[in-house]
């Protein structure tokens, strides 16, 4: 450990509070990493998506032989968790945009932080419950 | 005491490309919530793979909304998604002929992808096939 961590577990065991966090990363990390992996991924989909909308353009025989793929098992799996990665992109995205015109919004990143867990949440389980319904009827 | 406002976020840019480049970010951003939300919606939720067929392209694209809400959506979403590609290649590719190559890529990705897009938006015509199948049928 080295002295700056040595005195904030001196500070925090003093004050009897966990103010000492470890390598726990703080939400702006947490959120900022999901995001880019959540933009990233949902990009690679589109681009596969831009290519199969493509194939309309070859007939019903061959758009409608290609989507096997989409309605295997591991994609309809895959597919519930794109709209959890574009849902929480979305939501995350608001907060991003509230901070870089309302600076003041920084004092409550915790809690704005909190709010996109919590609107995901709303959007995603209702979601997700009719996705899988739709599965397995 | 008055306290500096923390790093968060991206700096907005001071000007030029780069700040055409955030703002085009956040507005496209705010437009996807509903573009492509509403089309999760609509195509995952409400219809599911397992309807979604040629026919079912065929006869949404009848109509010129859809043909225009599916574009507006193809050309923001694809700009948006390579835009964060883009940043993110600049965090973490440092040599300059490896960036050079990097955003060559992209912008290929980005007239390549749109260009197909374009085509299967704007000149899909289901009538073409309607009477090829008729003719063989």
């Amino acid at each position: 450990m080295t002295t700056e961590t040595m005195r904030d577990v001196h500070r925090a065991t003093t004050r009897g509070i966990t103010a000492y966090r470890g390598y726990r990363p703080p939400p702006g990390m947490i959120s900022w990493a999901f995001h880019r992996i959540t933009g990233l991924g949902v990009l690679l989909f589109l681009l596969l998506h831009i290519v199969d909308i493509f194939l309309v353009n070859y007939g019903p025989d061959t758009f409608n032989e290609l989507l096997f793929l989409y309605r295997h098992p591991v994609f309809r799996i895959g597919e519930i968790i794109l709209v959890a990665g574009l849902y929480y992109h979305a939501a995350n995205g608001v907060r991003i945009i509230l901070i870089d015109f309302w600076p003041a919004a920084y004092r409550y990143e915790r809690q704005l932080f909190y709010g996109v867990i919590a609107v995901f949440l709303a959007g995603f389980l209702p979601t997700a419950i009719l996705m899988i319904r739709a599965i397995l009827t | 005491m008055t306290v500096a406002r923390p790093h968060i976020g991206r700096e907005r840019p001071s000007g030029g490309f780069e700040l055409y480049s955030w703002y085009f970010f956040r507005i496209s951003g705010l437009l996807l919530i509903f573009l492509a939300i509403g089309h999760v919606v609509i195509m995952h939720v409400i219809n599911t793979v397992d309807e979604i067929d040629w026919q079912f392209v065929a006869d949404r694209w009848n109509s010129p909304f859809w043909r225009a809400y599916d574009w507006l959506m193809l050309f923001l979403a694809l700009l948006h998604g390579l835009n964060g590609a883009r940043l993110a290649v600049d965090d973490y590719i440092r040599p300059q002929g490896w960036r050079v190559l990097a955003h060559s890529i992209l912008w290929t990705l980005a007239i390549v992808f749109l260009i197909i897009g374009s085509i299967a938006v704007l000149t899909f015509d289901p009538s073409r096939f309607e009477t090829l199948a008729q003719a063989g049928g």
